[in-house]
């Protein structure tokens, strides 16, 4: 059969199961969306901004394990997607972003809207095509989303210019993968395997760090068995939250930067650090010479690079989290260190670093604290970066995997809105709230249209500080409080934004009113925005500044403890 | 242990646009140090041969190879330094002469059994093929009579005898 490259494309994502994708159109990329209407099983998604397309595809991803496709034109359609694109290359979140380029005589002419899209997108995607043959779609596309959901997984860009997708050839699609230099080690070695074993079996002080892998590799189950088995408690990366429920008695919460003091001091006390799919990332560590000085380490990764580039592991091991923890798990004793657990309780005790002190004033924490109450914490909750984000990692409640998404490694403000509309499209079922400060939300909020139009129901919070509050913050601590382009003098009226999109917009100032407006939001059809007036001042604790340790930690400032 | 040297990988990479990019943008921002860098065509058809002199410790060479080897198009990888191996540069190397120096730049070629492969009236053209430091040796020894231009490949290398590294 004889198919344009256009409607190759359709076919090809159609194969890969594709039944979503986010874009915008333009002069490149024209003939597929001509090709589209062709092909109802394809829903496509209007944004108003190409960034959103790639970070919705972000968010369907995360919140589904499935792959997210997103769709731009060429030159500056392309351009606006890199930061999307980033944002799930550092995160390792499966997407394929497809672009049109102008028709191949044009290129490297400088033509209208010609950019180097592969050029760009090289050192942020896993692999990028630029594919010159109309042949040569089927094969790229299949290639594509196997190397983007496969080993470490992340984002794959096809770019095509203008006239390989009108041109016509014969259409099959290819049954098998022919990528030599592209085979993912998923097994653990017997010997690999005898080493961790022993190391864990050994081990009187032991701590698991769950990251992102844990959940690609949907290996929750896994991480929870073998904590359970060994009594080891588990703490969990900004990207590994979710791994198991928050009130878990083997969860000990985030460590790091902004993590729970007691999880950055176990990591301090422990004799053995069980990394499982997660990459030490410096908010993790602080100085890396001064990072769990004690402990032995076994470090089990897809990636191998992961593996002695940050922390130097005792037994490293190559493979899939899931496959090597059920061949791990049955070779462990289930030797329980009482001492330790004991002194595990203790740091729990000793350090509360959830604790929300009393005030009348309206407090951020408390807002997500409330939020999560209200919830049943059975939203999928979704993020940008900043203050906000640190407290709903410390504040929001998570009952299952994948229910918690935000832009980690790349750090994206303005992610929390497109994001959460992806979660929402992959998960048409849960509840989705996303959760803004003032900044993000105003980098994305355009989006709103997007969700109006498509009816998705998602809800958002917005934390209003007035301010830039986490450069903000570093700024009080690093900088005199010498508050130099982070305080915002001309925010919008966002209830007023709401009733320009025709949605619910609601405002809370007083703290007593914060579950009624979270439970009207809930009980409102459709998309709604309730802005939280919080205390500007208010600061992210515990705080370990940037490239120090455990032992430079600021619990809570002194004058904050007015319990 | 963690001193810093020259290793010399050895990668076998897919002929495909853009593969020598890919390499060079990696060890970029990766912040590796690359003394040198060759690709040529291989004895497979659509694959090349790539020779890359890497300097670092051990933890950075383990760690620019194994990026190396995530790279889709990158067949495999492998730090040869520590194995018995040919490595070879060739040189060119341009000399200003004149009636009364040509016949030492031809001679001291010839103990480094190099080739004259251009004479003009007031330069000479002198290939070379070797170590690094053979190289380096014939360059101090031609430098007095000016070298003009000097061109070379890098370094390439495989290991001996009847095996292949990648």
């Amino acid at each position: 059969m004889k198919l344009t490259g256009a409607e190759i494309v359709c076919e090809s994502l159609i194969e890969e199961g594709v039944d979503v994708l986010f874009g915008l159109p333009g002069g490149a990329i024209l003939p597929f969306y001509g090709a589209l209407p062709k092909y109802s099983e394809l829903k496509h998604i209007l944004v108003r901004h190409e960034q959103a397309a790639a970070m919705a595809a972000d968010g369907y991803a995360r919140s589904t394990g499935k792959v997210g496709v997103c769709t731009a034109t060429s030159g500056p359609g392309a351009t606006n997607l890199v930061t999307g694109i980033t944002a799930a290359q550092m995160d390792s979140v499966p997407i394929v972003a497809i672009t049109g380029q102008v028709s191949r005589p044009a290129i490297g002419k400088d033509a209208f809207q010609e950019t180097d899209v592969t050029g760009i997108t090289l050192p942020v995607t896993k692999h990028n095509y630029l594919v010159m043959n109309t042949d040569e779609i089927a094969t790229a596309i299949k290639e594509a989303f196997h190397i983007a959901r496969t080993g470490r997984p992340g984002p794959v860009l096809v770019d095509i210019p203008r006239d390989v997708l009108t041109e016509t050839c014969e259409y099959i699609y290819p049954v098998n993968i022919d990528l030599p230099g592209y085979k993912p080690k998923m097994e653990a070695s017997e010997e690999e395997i005898n080493e961790a074993v022993q190391l864990i079996n050994d081990a009187k002080k032991p701590v698991i760090i769950a990251g992102h892998g844990a959940l690609i590799s949907h290996a929750h189950n896994e991480v929870i068995e073998l904590a359970e088995k060994c009594q080891i408690p588990v703490i969990t990366t900004l990207l590994g939250i979710s791994t198991l429920p928050t009130d878990h008695f083997l969860n000990l919460g985030m460590p790091g930067m902004h993590g729970m003091a007691y999880a950055s001091i176990a990591i301090e006390e422990s004799d053995t650090l069980i990394a499982l799919g997660m990459r030490f990332d410096d908010r993790v560590t602080g100085k890396l010479e001064a990072f769990a000085p004690n402990a032995r380490v076994l470090h089990v990764d897809i990636d191998p690079s992961e593996l002695g580039k940050n922390i130097k592991p005792h037994v490293g091991i190559q493979g899939d989290l899931k496959t090597v923890l059920n061949q791990l798990i049955p070779a462990v004793d289930n030797n329980i260190n009482v001492d330790w657990m004991n002194r595990i309780e203790q740091l729990r005790s000793e350090h509360p670093s959830l604790n929300i002190r009393e005030t009348s004033e309206l407090l951020p924490q408390y807002v997500l604290k409330e939020l999560a109450k209200e919830t049943n914490q059975e939203a999928i909750i979704v993020t940008g970066v900043g203050q906000h984000q640190m407290w709903a990692a410390q504040f929001c409640e998570f009952s299952y995997p994948n229910s918690w998404v935000t832009s980690g490694g790349l750090g994206t403000m303005g992610f929390e809105v497109p994001a959460a509309l992806g979660a929402k499209v992959g998960q048409p079922d849960k509840a989705v709230w996303s959760i803004a400060g003032d900044g993000g939300f105003q980098m994305t909020f355009p989006e709103l249209a997007t969700a109006v139009e498509n009816n998705i129901d998602v809800k958002f919070a917005i934390l209003n500080n007035n301010n830039l509050g986490m450069v903000k913050q570093l700024q009080d601590l690093s900088y005199d409080s010498e508050y130099t382009a982070t305080q915002y003098a001309g925010n919008p009226d966002f209830v007023k934004i709401a009733e320009a999109y025709g949605i619910t917009g609601i405002r809370v100032t007083d703290k007593a009113e914060v579950s009624s407006a979270i439970q009207t939001a809930i009980n409102t059809p459709g998309p709604v925005i309730v802005e939280f007036i919080v205390r500007q001042e208010e600061n992210v604790y515990p705080f370990i500044p940037s490239g120090q340790t455990v032992n430079d930690m600021i619990e809570e400032p002194q004058p904050e403890i007015k319990v | 242990m963690t001193t810093d040297r020259l290793h010399t990988i050895v990668a076998l990479v897919e002929d495909k646009p853009g593969v020598l990019t890919r390499i060079a943008g990696l060890f970029r921002r990766r912040g590796f140090n690359i003394a040198s860098l060759t690709v040529g065509k291989s004895e497979q058809p659509g694959l090349s041969r790539m020779t890359c002199v890497v300097d670092g410790s051990p933890d950075i060479v383990i760690q620019a190879t194994r990026q190396l080897d995530k790279l889709i198009d990158v067949r495999g990888v492998c730090d040869i330094t520590e194995e018995k191996i040919i490595a070879r540069e060739l040189a060119l190397i341009k000399v200003q002469s004149t009636p009364d120096t040509r016949s030492d730049i031809i001679q001291i070629a010839q103990m480094f059994r190099a080739h004259i492969v251009d004479v003009g009236t007031d330069s000479i053209v002198v290939e070379v093929t070797g170590s690094e430091d053979k190289i380096a040796a014939l360059q101090d020894l031609l430098n007095p009579y000016t070298v003009i231009q000097m061109m070379r490949t890098g370094r390439v290398a495989m290991t001996r005898g009847n095996n292949k590294e990648v």
